[in-house]
């Protein structure tokens, strides 16, 4: 996918971050210096995020997906390709420039309890980036503090501040690591299944809270899930990956009423909305379990599960980004 | 730092009957500590332990007090008997004075003393002034223990007058002037001499020849027992030994144990942070640390450049850098790399030394207290073991000490039970008082222990 | 109790003891499964349904406080066994578990056939050979191909060791099997095939299943009757199609109306508030803090009211339309 040929009717600016020809492998090594060979978790993946855009990266476990996540958050260096954010190379950010961008980016991540130090209270947790970023003075750090809790709608703010994660429900803790991602005030929040180990009620409050934040502050945010259910008022484009790309992207309702590529299609046709009829019908299933990341199929990465494998096509080319209809790509050679 | 999870754990400890014993013990050696670090200074300390003046009317390897009273009691103590309360009668001779000084006590004990000496201080002569010495017993008898002409200062140690043995018929003069009428060294190898008890006097006849002479007596009756911990062969009290001990095995003890866990503790969360060749390095540095033999090498340091405690402290500390539990830290911080929230840490761009010192130690801290407490005792006993080897601080009086003059002195051979007993009681309560507390600890601060 | 009846449970308590008091995990819990019937446990984390599970399995931590209830297996009773017998007579031949992330328990130097076939040779003292082919047979029904029988566990992928997994609970083809959150951990495509074997099976070998699970939609895959949990207690239970069309609890239906739906518009409402803690349960009615319809009834602990056939709804709201009585 190159660069986003559709920009969004209202959007002219410029875009706030951008990913060509992105790679992330990881060089598998024995002794330190024998090459065993790469995971291609990122393996080309081409897309531009607007200003104050929700999107949603939908995959897998094991499709690139997190990896992703942490190439944006700077986390990994990328092998291959750049993000660009505000026009800036990430791989060129070093010292106080890449510092200046990590207040740039907040990351809400999966196990809220995990991402939380366990032996700080909320108040110091909270304190941290604020600190590292050298916000020197106490009262303002406390007032940001407060601000935030008061956000994520934990308030009065006092009866958390002096709390630790245990004490906290699975939604609150979530609802702090959300503080903390958002207390430098970034541009952009990448959330990495920010609900999947919720329960079910607490999920769209979860989910209804970021989007609220995200529209109230005209953030970027990208949103990373397995789930496809959960994604359709919660952001405005989707991209489906699989081993380590992006499939297919489209406007969430276009994506979910009209699947272009057969991944997508058979990802949505294994997805239950809650109906006592599912347990009378067999979902039809592709076959095989997603390839090796290290040793990816040929060419389209789906077509050995693929129903409309065409022999010697898909096997041999890899598909480009194709637009079967307006806004909407697929990496299939069905559009051909 | 984390009040609230301390603050739990240590509600939590007071479930623990034997958490609460190891804390008493701890705490009662702390008190002994700050007792006898202002009691007894340092340097004075020192200067007492060396020995000397200072220690010579202590008995001779005599057993503590309660160890008597527990064995029914009878061992006399020491009896100081001065000329200041004796009643002199002065009379004056051509060319000097006569004093006549009746040294007089009453002796009551069971037991004979242990030894009899008379110390004698005389000043403002030019000519030495002559003494004479009787022995006069509760029926009556006299003995009369011969005349020296004394210096300034005089010991006479009748307990060694082999003559005066000789006419009590063999017996030591402790014995014999103290004995029974009739008692000689046959009858006494059948039935063992009894004290006559009553009032005895050793009367001086003191010849002074100078205008401003004047003479001091002091006759000491050595006991059997002293004080709470005995003596020892240079008739040291042992209870200084033992007192100053206890700060000196407590801060032996919790120094060296915070320098190599502190350190330690440092490198590997350092080595698992970096991984790479920095952990590689610390990972073989302790591989070839951990098959070093300690002992040995300490034997060495101490054998071949100085015995000092501090220097041992030292080389306790930087041997422990390395040491195998850089290995056990480094499997309990490396899963908590991994942690989601060190990866938040890094995505809000705290620095390296922040994630090593903020993020990953303090979490395995509650893990490692109990650890830490047990660890405590054993650099204790490293420096007891170390001084029992000889290699203690030559100047210093510690647990290890006391056991090791005891041990070059055939302690146990001769019967000196309590030289042994009491500083090897100390040492075990020590390791006892943290063992306890760490293992209560332990069931606090490690989950999976906890019976649920 | 009806003679299509297979398990019969009667006010079923499990609490626990833990240092900061009792956990009410099981608070008297009844319900009953029909031969062939699929129940689907469904409930929030901490509501108490993997204590459901390991309490008909009589899989007892040692911190127990108080069991009680009766547990009826057919025409066994399966209170009234020993220990011993129970774990002889009932457990993997009768009723079998497959535990949540037990794919990840596995012992990982035994090879999968072996273990699939373990019951069967512990059990009923079967050959070894007897029992691999019949650990074969078993794998092909939970669609495993039967040349992983020969593997480890660390060879074959997280979908395929959960199937292998099933396949040893099924082994000793027993009449009832629990399953504690199957899927949870595994990717959409996985757990529909994984819920397709599972549907195979109870169409052909007419096995029951208890499904416990969180996930509204998974529990709609299997389910032929639901039951819903909440703090320790059941608060519904009814057939799927009732339940998942016009459930009538007031959770069940902000439950229905929280799940995000991929092929509805309608937006998904959380619901406010939080679970009550197990250790001291409200009086009253549980739900009552989060529910928008309590009134001052709800002060009271509701009965389970009898909704229609094999309906029942914790709520005092059906005092009226429905007759107390039995525990839902």
């Amino acid at each position: 996918m190159s660069p986003s040929a559709v920009p969004r009717p209202d959007d002219a600016q410029a875009p706030l971050i951008a990913a060509s020809d992105l790679h992330t492998w990881f060089e598998l090594r024995q002794w330190g210096f024998l090459r065993l060979g790469a995971v291609r978790a990122v393996d080309g993946v081409d897309f531009t995020l607007a200003h104050g855009e929700a999107v949603a990266f939908v995959g897998e476990s094991g499709c690139g997906k997190s990896s992703l996540a942490r190439t944006l958050l700077g986390l990994h260096r990328p092998t291959r390709g750049e993000v660009r954010f505000a026009g800036r190379s990430l791989g060129e950010l070093k010292g106080r420039a890449l510092k200046a961008y990590r207040a740039e980016v907040g990351y809400v991540q999966q196990d809220p309890y995990g991402a939380l130090p366990p032996f700080l209270d909320v108040r110091r947790l909270l304190a941290e980036p604020l600190i590292v970023h050298g916000v020197r003075d106490r009262a303002e750090r406390e007032r940001r503090i407060r601000a935030a809790l008061e956000e994520v709608r934990l308030s009065p703010a006092e009866e958390y501040l002096g709390k630790f994660p245990h004490m906290l429900s699975g939604g609150q803790q979530q609802r702090v690591v959300i503080a903390r991602a958002l207390i430098l005030a970034p541009r952009l929040v990448i959330a990495d299944e920010p609900v999947s180990m919720l329960d079910a009620s607490v999920r769209v409050e979860i989910l209804e809270l970021l989007r609220h934040i995200q529209c109230e502050r005209g953030l970027t945010l990208a949103f990373i899930t397995h789930d496809l259910s959960t994604v359709r008022h919660y952001a405005e484009r989707i991209f489906v990956m699989y081993a380590g790309r992006v499939v297919e992207s489209a406007p969430v309702d276009d994506l979910l009423d009209h699947p272009q590529h057969p991944y997508t299609q058979a990802l949505l046709a294994a997805i239950a909305d809650p109906d006592a009829a599912n347990a009378t019908r067999l979902r039809e299933v592709p076959a095989g379990e997603p390839p090796s990341l290290l040793h990816p199929p040929a060419a389209c990465r789906f077509h050995p599960r693929c129903p409309h494998f065409m022999a010697g096509v898909c096997d041999r080319h890899d598909p480009p980004d194709f637009e079967p209809r307006r806004r909407h790509r697929s990496a299939c050679w069905l559009h051909r | 730092m984390m009040g609230g999870r301390w603050g739990e754990g240590l509600r939590e400890l007071r479930r623990y009957p034997s958490a609460l014993m190891g804390l008493a013990i701890i705490a009662a050696l702390v008190a002994i500590s700050f007792y006898t670090v202002v009691a007894i200074p340092y340097s004075e300390a020192l200067a007492q332990w060396r020995g000397g003046e200072v220690w010579q009317r202590n008995p001779v390897n005599a057993a503590p007090v309660w160890l008597d009273r527990l064995a029914g009691g009878g061992a006399p103590r020491t009896q100081v008997v001065t000329s200041a309360e004796a009643e002199v009668e002065e009379s004056a001779f051509t060319g000097g004075r006569r004093l006549r000084i009746p040294l007089a006590f009453d002796y009551e004990a069971e037991q004979f003393p242990s030894e009899l000496t008379l110390f004698l201080h005389a000043r403002g002569h030019d000519q030495r002034p002559f003494v004479r010495l009787l022995w006069q017993t509760p029926d009556g008898r006299e003995v009369p223990l011969g005349g020296y002409r004394i210096g300034a200062e005089e010991r006479i140690s009748l307990s060694q007058d082999r003559a005066l043995e000789r006419r009590l018929g063999g017996l030591v003069p402790h014995i014999g002037l103290l004995a029974e009428p009739g008692m000689t060294a046959e009858r006494a190898a059948e039935a063992a001499p009894s004290v006559l008890p009553g009032r005895y006097t050793l009367l001086m006849d003191v010849l002074l020849f100078d205008e401003a002479a004047r003479v001091d007596a002091e006759l000491v009756l050595y006991g059997r027992v002293h004080g709470l911990a005995g003596t020892d062969h240079q008739r040291r009290d042992l209870s200084l030994a033992l007192l100053w001990g206890t700060p000196v095995a407590l801060a032996f003890g919790l120094l060296a144990a915070v320098g190599t866990t502190v350190t330690t503790l440092v490198i590997a969360a350092v080595g698992v942070w970096y991984r790479g060749w920095v952990d590689a390095t610390i990972q073989r540095l302790t591989e070839v640390n951990m098959i070093l033999p300690i002992l040995p090498i300490l034997v060495m340091v101490g054998t071949l450049y100085s015995t000092s405690i501090w220097l041992m402290l030292g080389v306790v500390v930087v041997l422990g850098i390395f040491s195998a539990s850089i290995k056990m830290y480094r499997a309990m911080l490396l899963p908590i790399r991994e942690a989601p929230y060190i990866e938040a840490a890094r995505a809000y761009g705290a620095s390296n030394a922040r994630i090593v010192l903020r993020y990953l130690i303090p979490r395995i801290l509650p893990v490692l207290i109990p650890t830490f407490v047990t660890l405590i005792p054993t650099f204790v006993f490293l420096e007891a073991s170390l001084a029992v080897l000889g290699l203690g601080d030559p100047l210093l009086p510690t647990w290890g000490k006391v056991l090791n003059d005891a041990q070059s002195q055939s302690a146990l051979y001769n019967g000196y039970y309590y030289w042994v007993v009491s500083p090897a009681v100390l040492l075990m309560l020590t390791g006892l008082g943290f063992a306890m507390l760490g293992f209560a600890l332990d069931r606090v601060f490690n989950p999976r222990l906890r019976s649920l | 109790m009806s003679a299509a009846t297979l398990l019969h449970v009667e006010d079923l308590v499990l609490h626990y003891r833990t240092r900061q008091g009792t956990v009410r995990a099981v608070d008297g819990v009844s319900f009953d499964v029909r031969r062939g019937e699929a129940l689907v446990v469904l409930g929030e984390s901490g509501c108490g349904k993997s204590s459901l599970a390991k309490a008909l399995m009589r899989l007892l931590p040692r911190n127990v406080a108080r069991t009680g209830g009766r547990v009826r297996l057919g025409d066994l009773d399966a209170t009234a066994l020993s220990d011993e017998r129970f774990r002889r007579e009932v457990q993997w031949t009768r009723l079998a578990l497959v535990m949540q992330a037990s794919m990840n328990a596995l012992n990982p130097v035994v090879r999968v056939g072996e273990q699939v076939a373990e019951p069967l040779r512990v059990q009923r003292r079967w050959s070894r050979r007897r029992a691999l082919a019949r650990a074969a047979e078993v794998f092909e029904l939970v669609g495993v191909a039967t040349d992983f029988l020969a593997r480890y566990p660390f060879e074959l992928s997280g979908g395929m060791r959960q199937r292998a997994v099933l396949a040893m609970a099924l082994v000793a083809e027993p009449e009832l099997v629990i399953l504690d959150e199957p899927t949870s951990a595994l990717d959409v495509l996985t757990q529909a095939s994984i819920m397709n074997a599972l549907k195979r099976i109870k169409r052909e070998l007419g096995t029951s299943f208890i499904l416990i699970t969180h996930d509204v939609a998974t529990s709609s895959e299997l389910a032929d009757r639901v039951a819903l949990m909440y703090a320790g207690q059941l608060v519904e239970v009814a057939d799927a199609g009732r339940f998942f069309a016009a459930p009538a609890h007031p959770y069940s239906q902000m439950l229905m109306a929280s799940v995000p739906r991929l092929h509805q518009r309608a937006r998904p409402e959380a619901i406010p508030g939080q679970p009550p803690s197990l250790f001291e349960p409200p009086a009253g009615c549980r739900y009552a803090e989060r529910c928008p319809y309590r009134f001052a009834r709800c002060a009271e602990h509701p009965p389970a009211f009898a909704l229609g056939e094999r309906h029942r709804a914790r709520c005092w709201l059906h005092a009226d339309d429905g007759e107390a009585g039995g525990a839902p």
